[in-house]
């Protein structure tokens, strides 16, 4: 029976952490929504909203707040439950994919005992992801379809063939990196990539180029963002699979997209720009407390993330959407060939050159 | 066929480039443009502090003078109605009492003047018809209104206050 053996004080610091880290990313994603609105804003030579709050940071709570009073309305000919369910499993597969991510390195303490900050260190934490992050077009995909409307289910259609296409290239892009860490679990990735500087580059970012490449583009699409935010396009699908979609259901698939940009970009960070890791770090770790170094580290994690998810919306307010053939071109004909090759010049690599 | 401008420029069908064809250096160009446009000036005017000013040949609504006593300087000739083109005023006329000198300036006086804001257009020529310069277009924005009634402006609507009798209210 020792195997039923819990710690107690294990339990709590793991639902502290989930606590944590849940509110943390939807206050973040709550946040997200009144940053893009703001680089909308500031893009197109606006200021964008400064009526609530100063800098208009009470926003994201009056839309929350008016989103959550408006009229729920189910169509009649809908099916109900998969109606129900569609953002209620967008919004899950959202927030669990960030249960792998580590935010920060082992906090050691005085008596001894270690502080993990990442919710479950598994050993497949990139298959996770990867898994996770396919259930996540179930929601598009049962919203779109239980909405019995021709835009929604040709939204999600869409939807479920773009996440199909672009899930390969990206699988086949990471394989490269994998390759080269030779391990899926995501702590080891980022302590592989420890500091900045160890006589060669160690983030990932500078041994993969191409493929970090290839998984941006994949992860464009694979958020619906823009360029790629093919399933809700205003002009052709009106508003996609959400268009039945109203009050706080509707919040919940909105909310779930700054929910996984969020996630997204922290995996992005830890996978290749070495998430937590920065220059130097060896120097502060030896001037400063364990506790002061893990937060230093997770602020700076946070720091590289939000550097991604600006550039996200910085790309989503330049580009234009892409025509369906041409996602489709791009996604079979260019991304995943080149994936293909990257893949084959690494092994390459590997097996000549850095035996 | 002639041209309307010499500002047009032939488009180019050439095949595209392989630099063209992997979009990212205009992906680059395009971030760049965006990202400069951060800096630049906003266009935004946060409207009820802060007030675009009208131009100097503004025409908003109208209103009624009066002369320096405070008395009514229409007349009720009716070239204001003849001049509209939207047929948006009508008025009737009424002599003046012996004792009410000192509230209309000549011997005729309108008893009753209506413009209607629905229909008018704002294009000012009352207020050119005028002989006696008692209609003018003021630099003030028509209030809106959820009745087709509030829209038919009265005499007293379009009076400006009294200079000695009624404080100017804001």
């Amino acid at each position: 029976m020792l195997l039923l053996q819990i710690d107690t004080a294990f339990i709590i610091e793991k639902i502290l952490l989930i606590t944590v880290i849940l509110l943390g990313s939807l206050g973040i994603a709550m946040y997200l929504t009144w940053a893009e609105r703001k680089v909308a804003a500031v893009m197109q030579d606006r200021i964008g909203p400064a009526r609530a709050g100063i800098f208009g940071l009470l926003q994201p709570l009056a839309d929350g707040g008016k989103l959550f009073f408006k009229e729920e309305i189910i169509p009649d000919r809908s099916t109900r439950t998969l109606f129900i369910l569609g953002p209620a499993l967008a919004m899950l597969t959202a927030l669990m994919t960030s249960a792998v991510v580590p935010w920060g390195p082992d906090i050691t303490l005085d008596n001894g005992s270690v502080i993990s900050l990442q919710v479950a260190d598994i050993s497949i934490g990139i298959l996770f992801i990867f898994g996770v992050v396919s259930l996540g077009v179930y929601g598009v995909m049962l919203g779109g379809w239980a909405s019995n409307n021709k835009f929604s289910l040709l939204s999600s259609i869409r939807a479920a063939s773009q996440a199909i296409s672009y899930e390969l290239a990206m699988g086949l892009s990471l394989v490269a990196v994998l390759m080269m860490t030779g391990s899926l679990s995501l702590r080891e990735i980022v302590e592989q990539q420890h500091g900045f500087w160890d006589g060669y580059f160690t983030w990932n970012f500078f041994k993969q180029p191409l493929g970090f490449l290839i998984f941006l583009i994949c992860a464009f699409a694979e958020l619906n963002r823009a360029p790629f935010d093919l399933p809700e396009c205003e002009s052709e699908l009106n508003m996609g699979y959400h268009q039945e979609y109203s009050s706080m259901k509707l919040g919940f698939y909105l909310f779930a997209e700054y929910i996984n940009l969020f996630v997204s970009s922290a995996v992005i960070i830890t996978l290749f720009f070495g998430g937590y890791n920065f220059p130097f770090m060896d120097k502060v770790a030896g001037a400063a407390s364990p506790i002061v170094f893990s937060l230093i580290c997770v602020l700076i994690f946070l720091t590289k993330i939000i550097c991604c998810i600006l550039f996200f919306m910085f790309i989503r307010w330049t580009l234009p959407r892409f025509r369906y053939d041409q996602l489709m071109r791009l996604g079979w004909k260019s991304l995943i060939p080149l994936a293909l090759f990257n893949m084959v010049v690494t092994g390459a690599a590997i097996l000549w050159i850095f035996k | 066929m002639e041209k309307l401008t010499n500002r047009s420029a032939p488009v180019n069908r050439d095949p595209m480039t392989f630099g063209e064809k992997i979009y990212l250096p205009a992906i680059a160009k395009g971030l760049s443009i965006t990202i400069g446009h951060i800096f630049k000036k906003k266009a935004t005017v946060s409207y009820p502090e802060e007030k675009r000013p009208f131009s100097p040949v503004f025409r908003g609504l109208h209103v009624l003078n009066r002369d320096e006593e405070g008395r009514e300087r229409c007349t009720a000739c009716g070239l204001c109605a003849l001049a509209c083109p939207a047929e948006a005023i009508t008025m009737e006329a009424a002599e003046r009492k012996p004792g009410e000198e000192n509230l209309y300036r000549e011997e005729k006086y309108a008893a009753k003047y209506e413009i209607n804001m629905l229909r008018c257009i704002f294009c000012g020529y009352c207020e050119e018809a005028c002989p006696k310069d008692a209609v003018y277009l003021s630099e003030t924005i028509m209030p809106t209104n959820y009745t087709r009634d509030s829209f038919i402006y009265k005499k007293e609507d379009l009076l400006i206050p009294h200079p000695k009798m009624q404080q100017e209210t804001k």
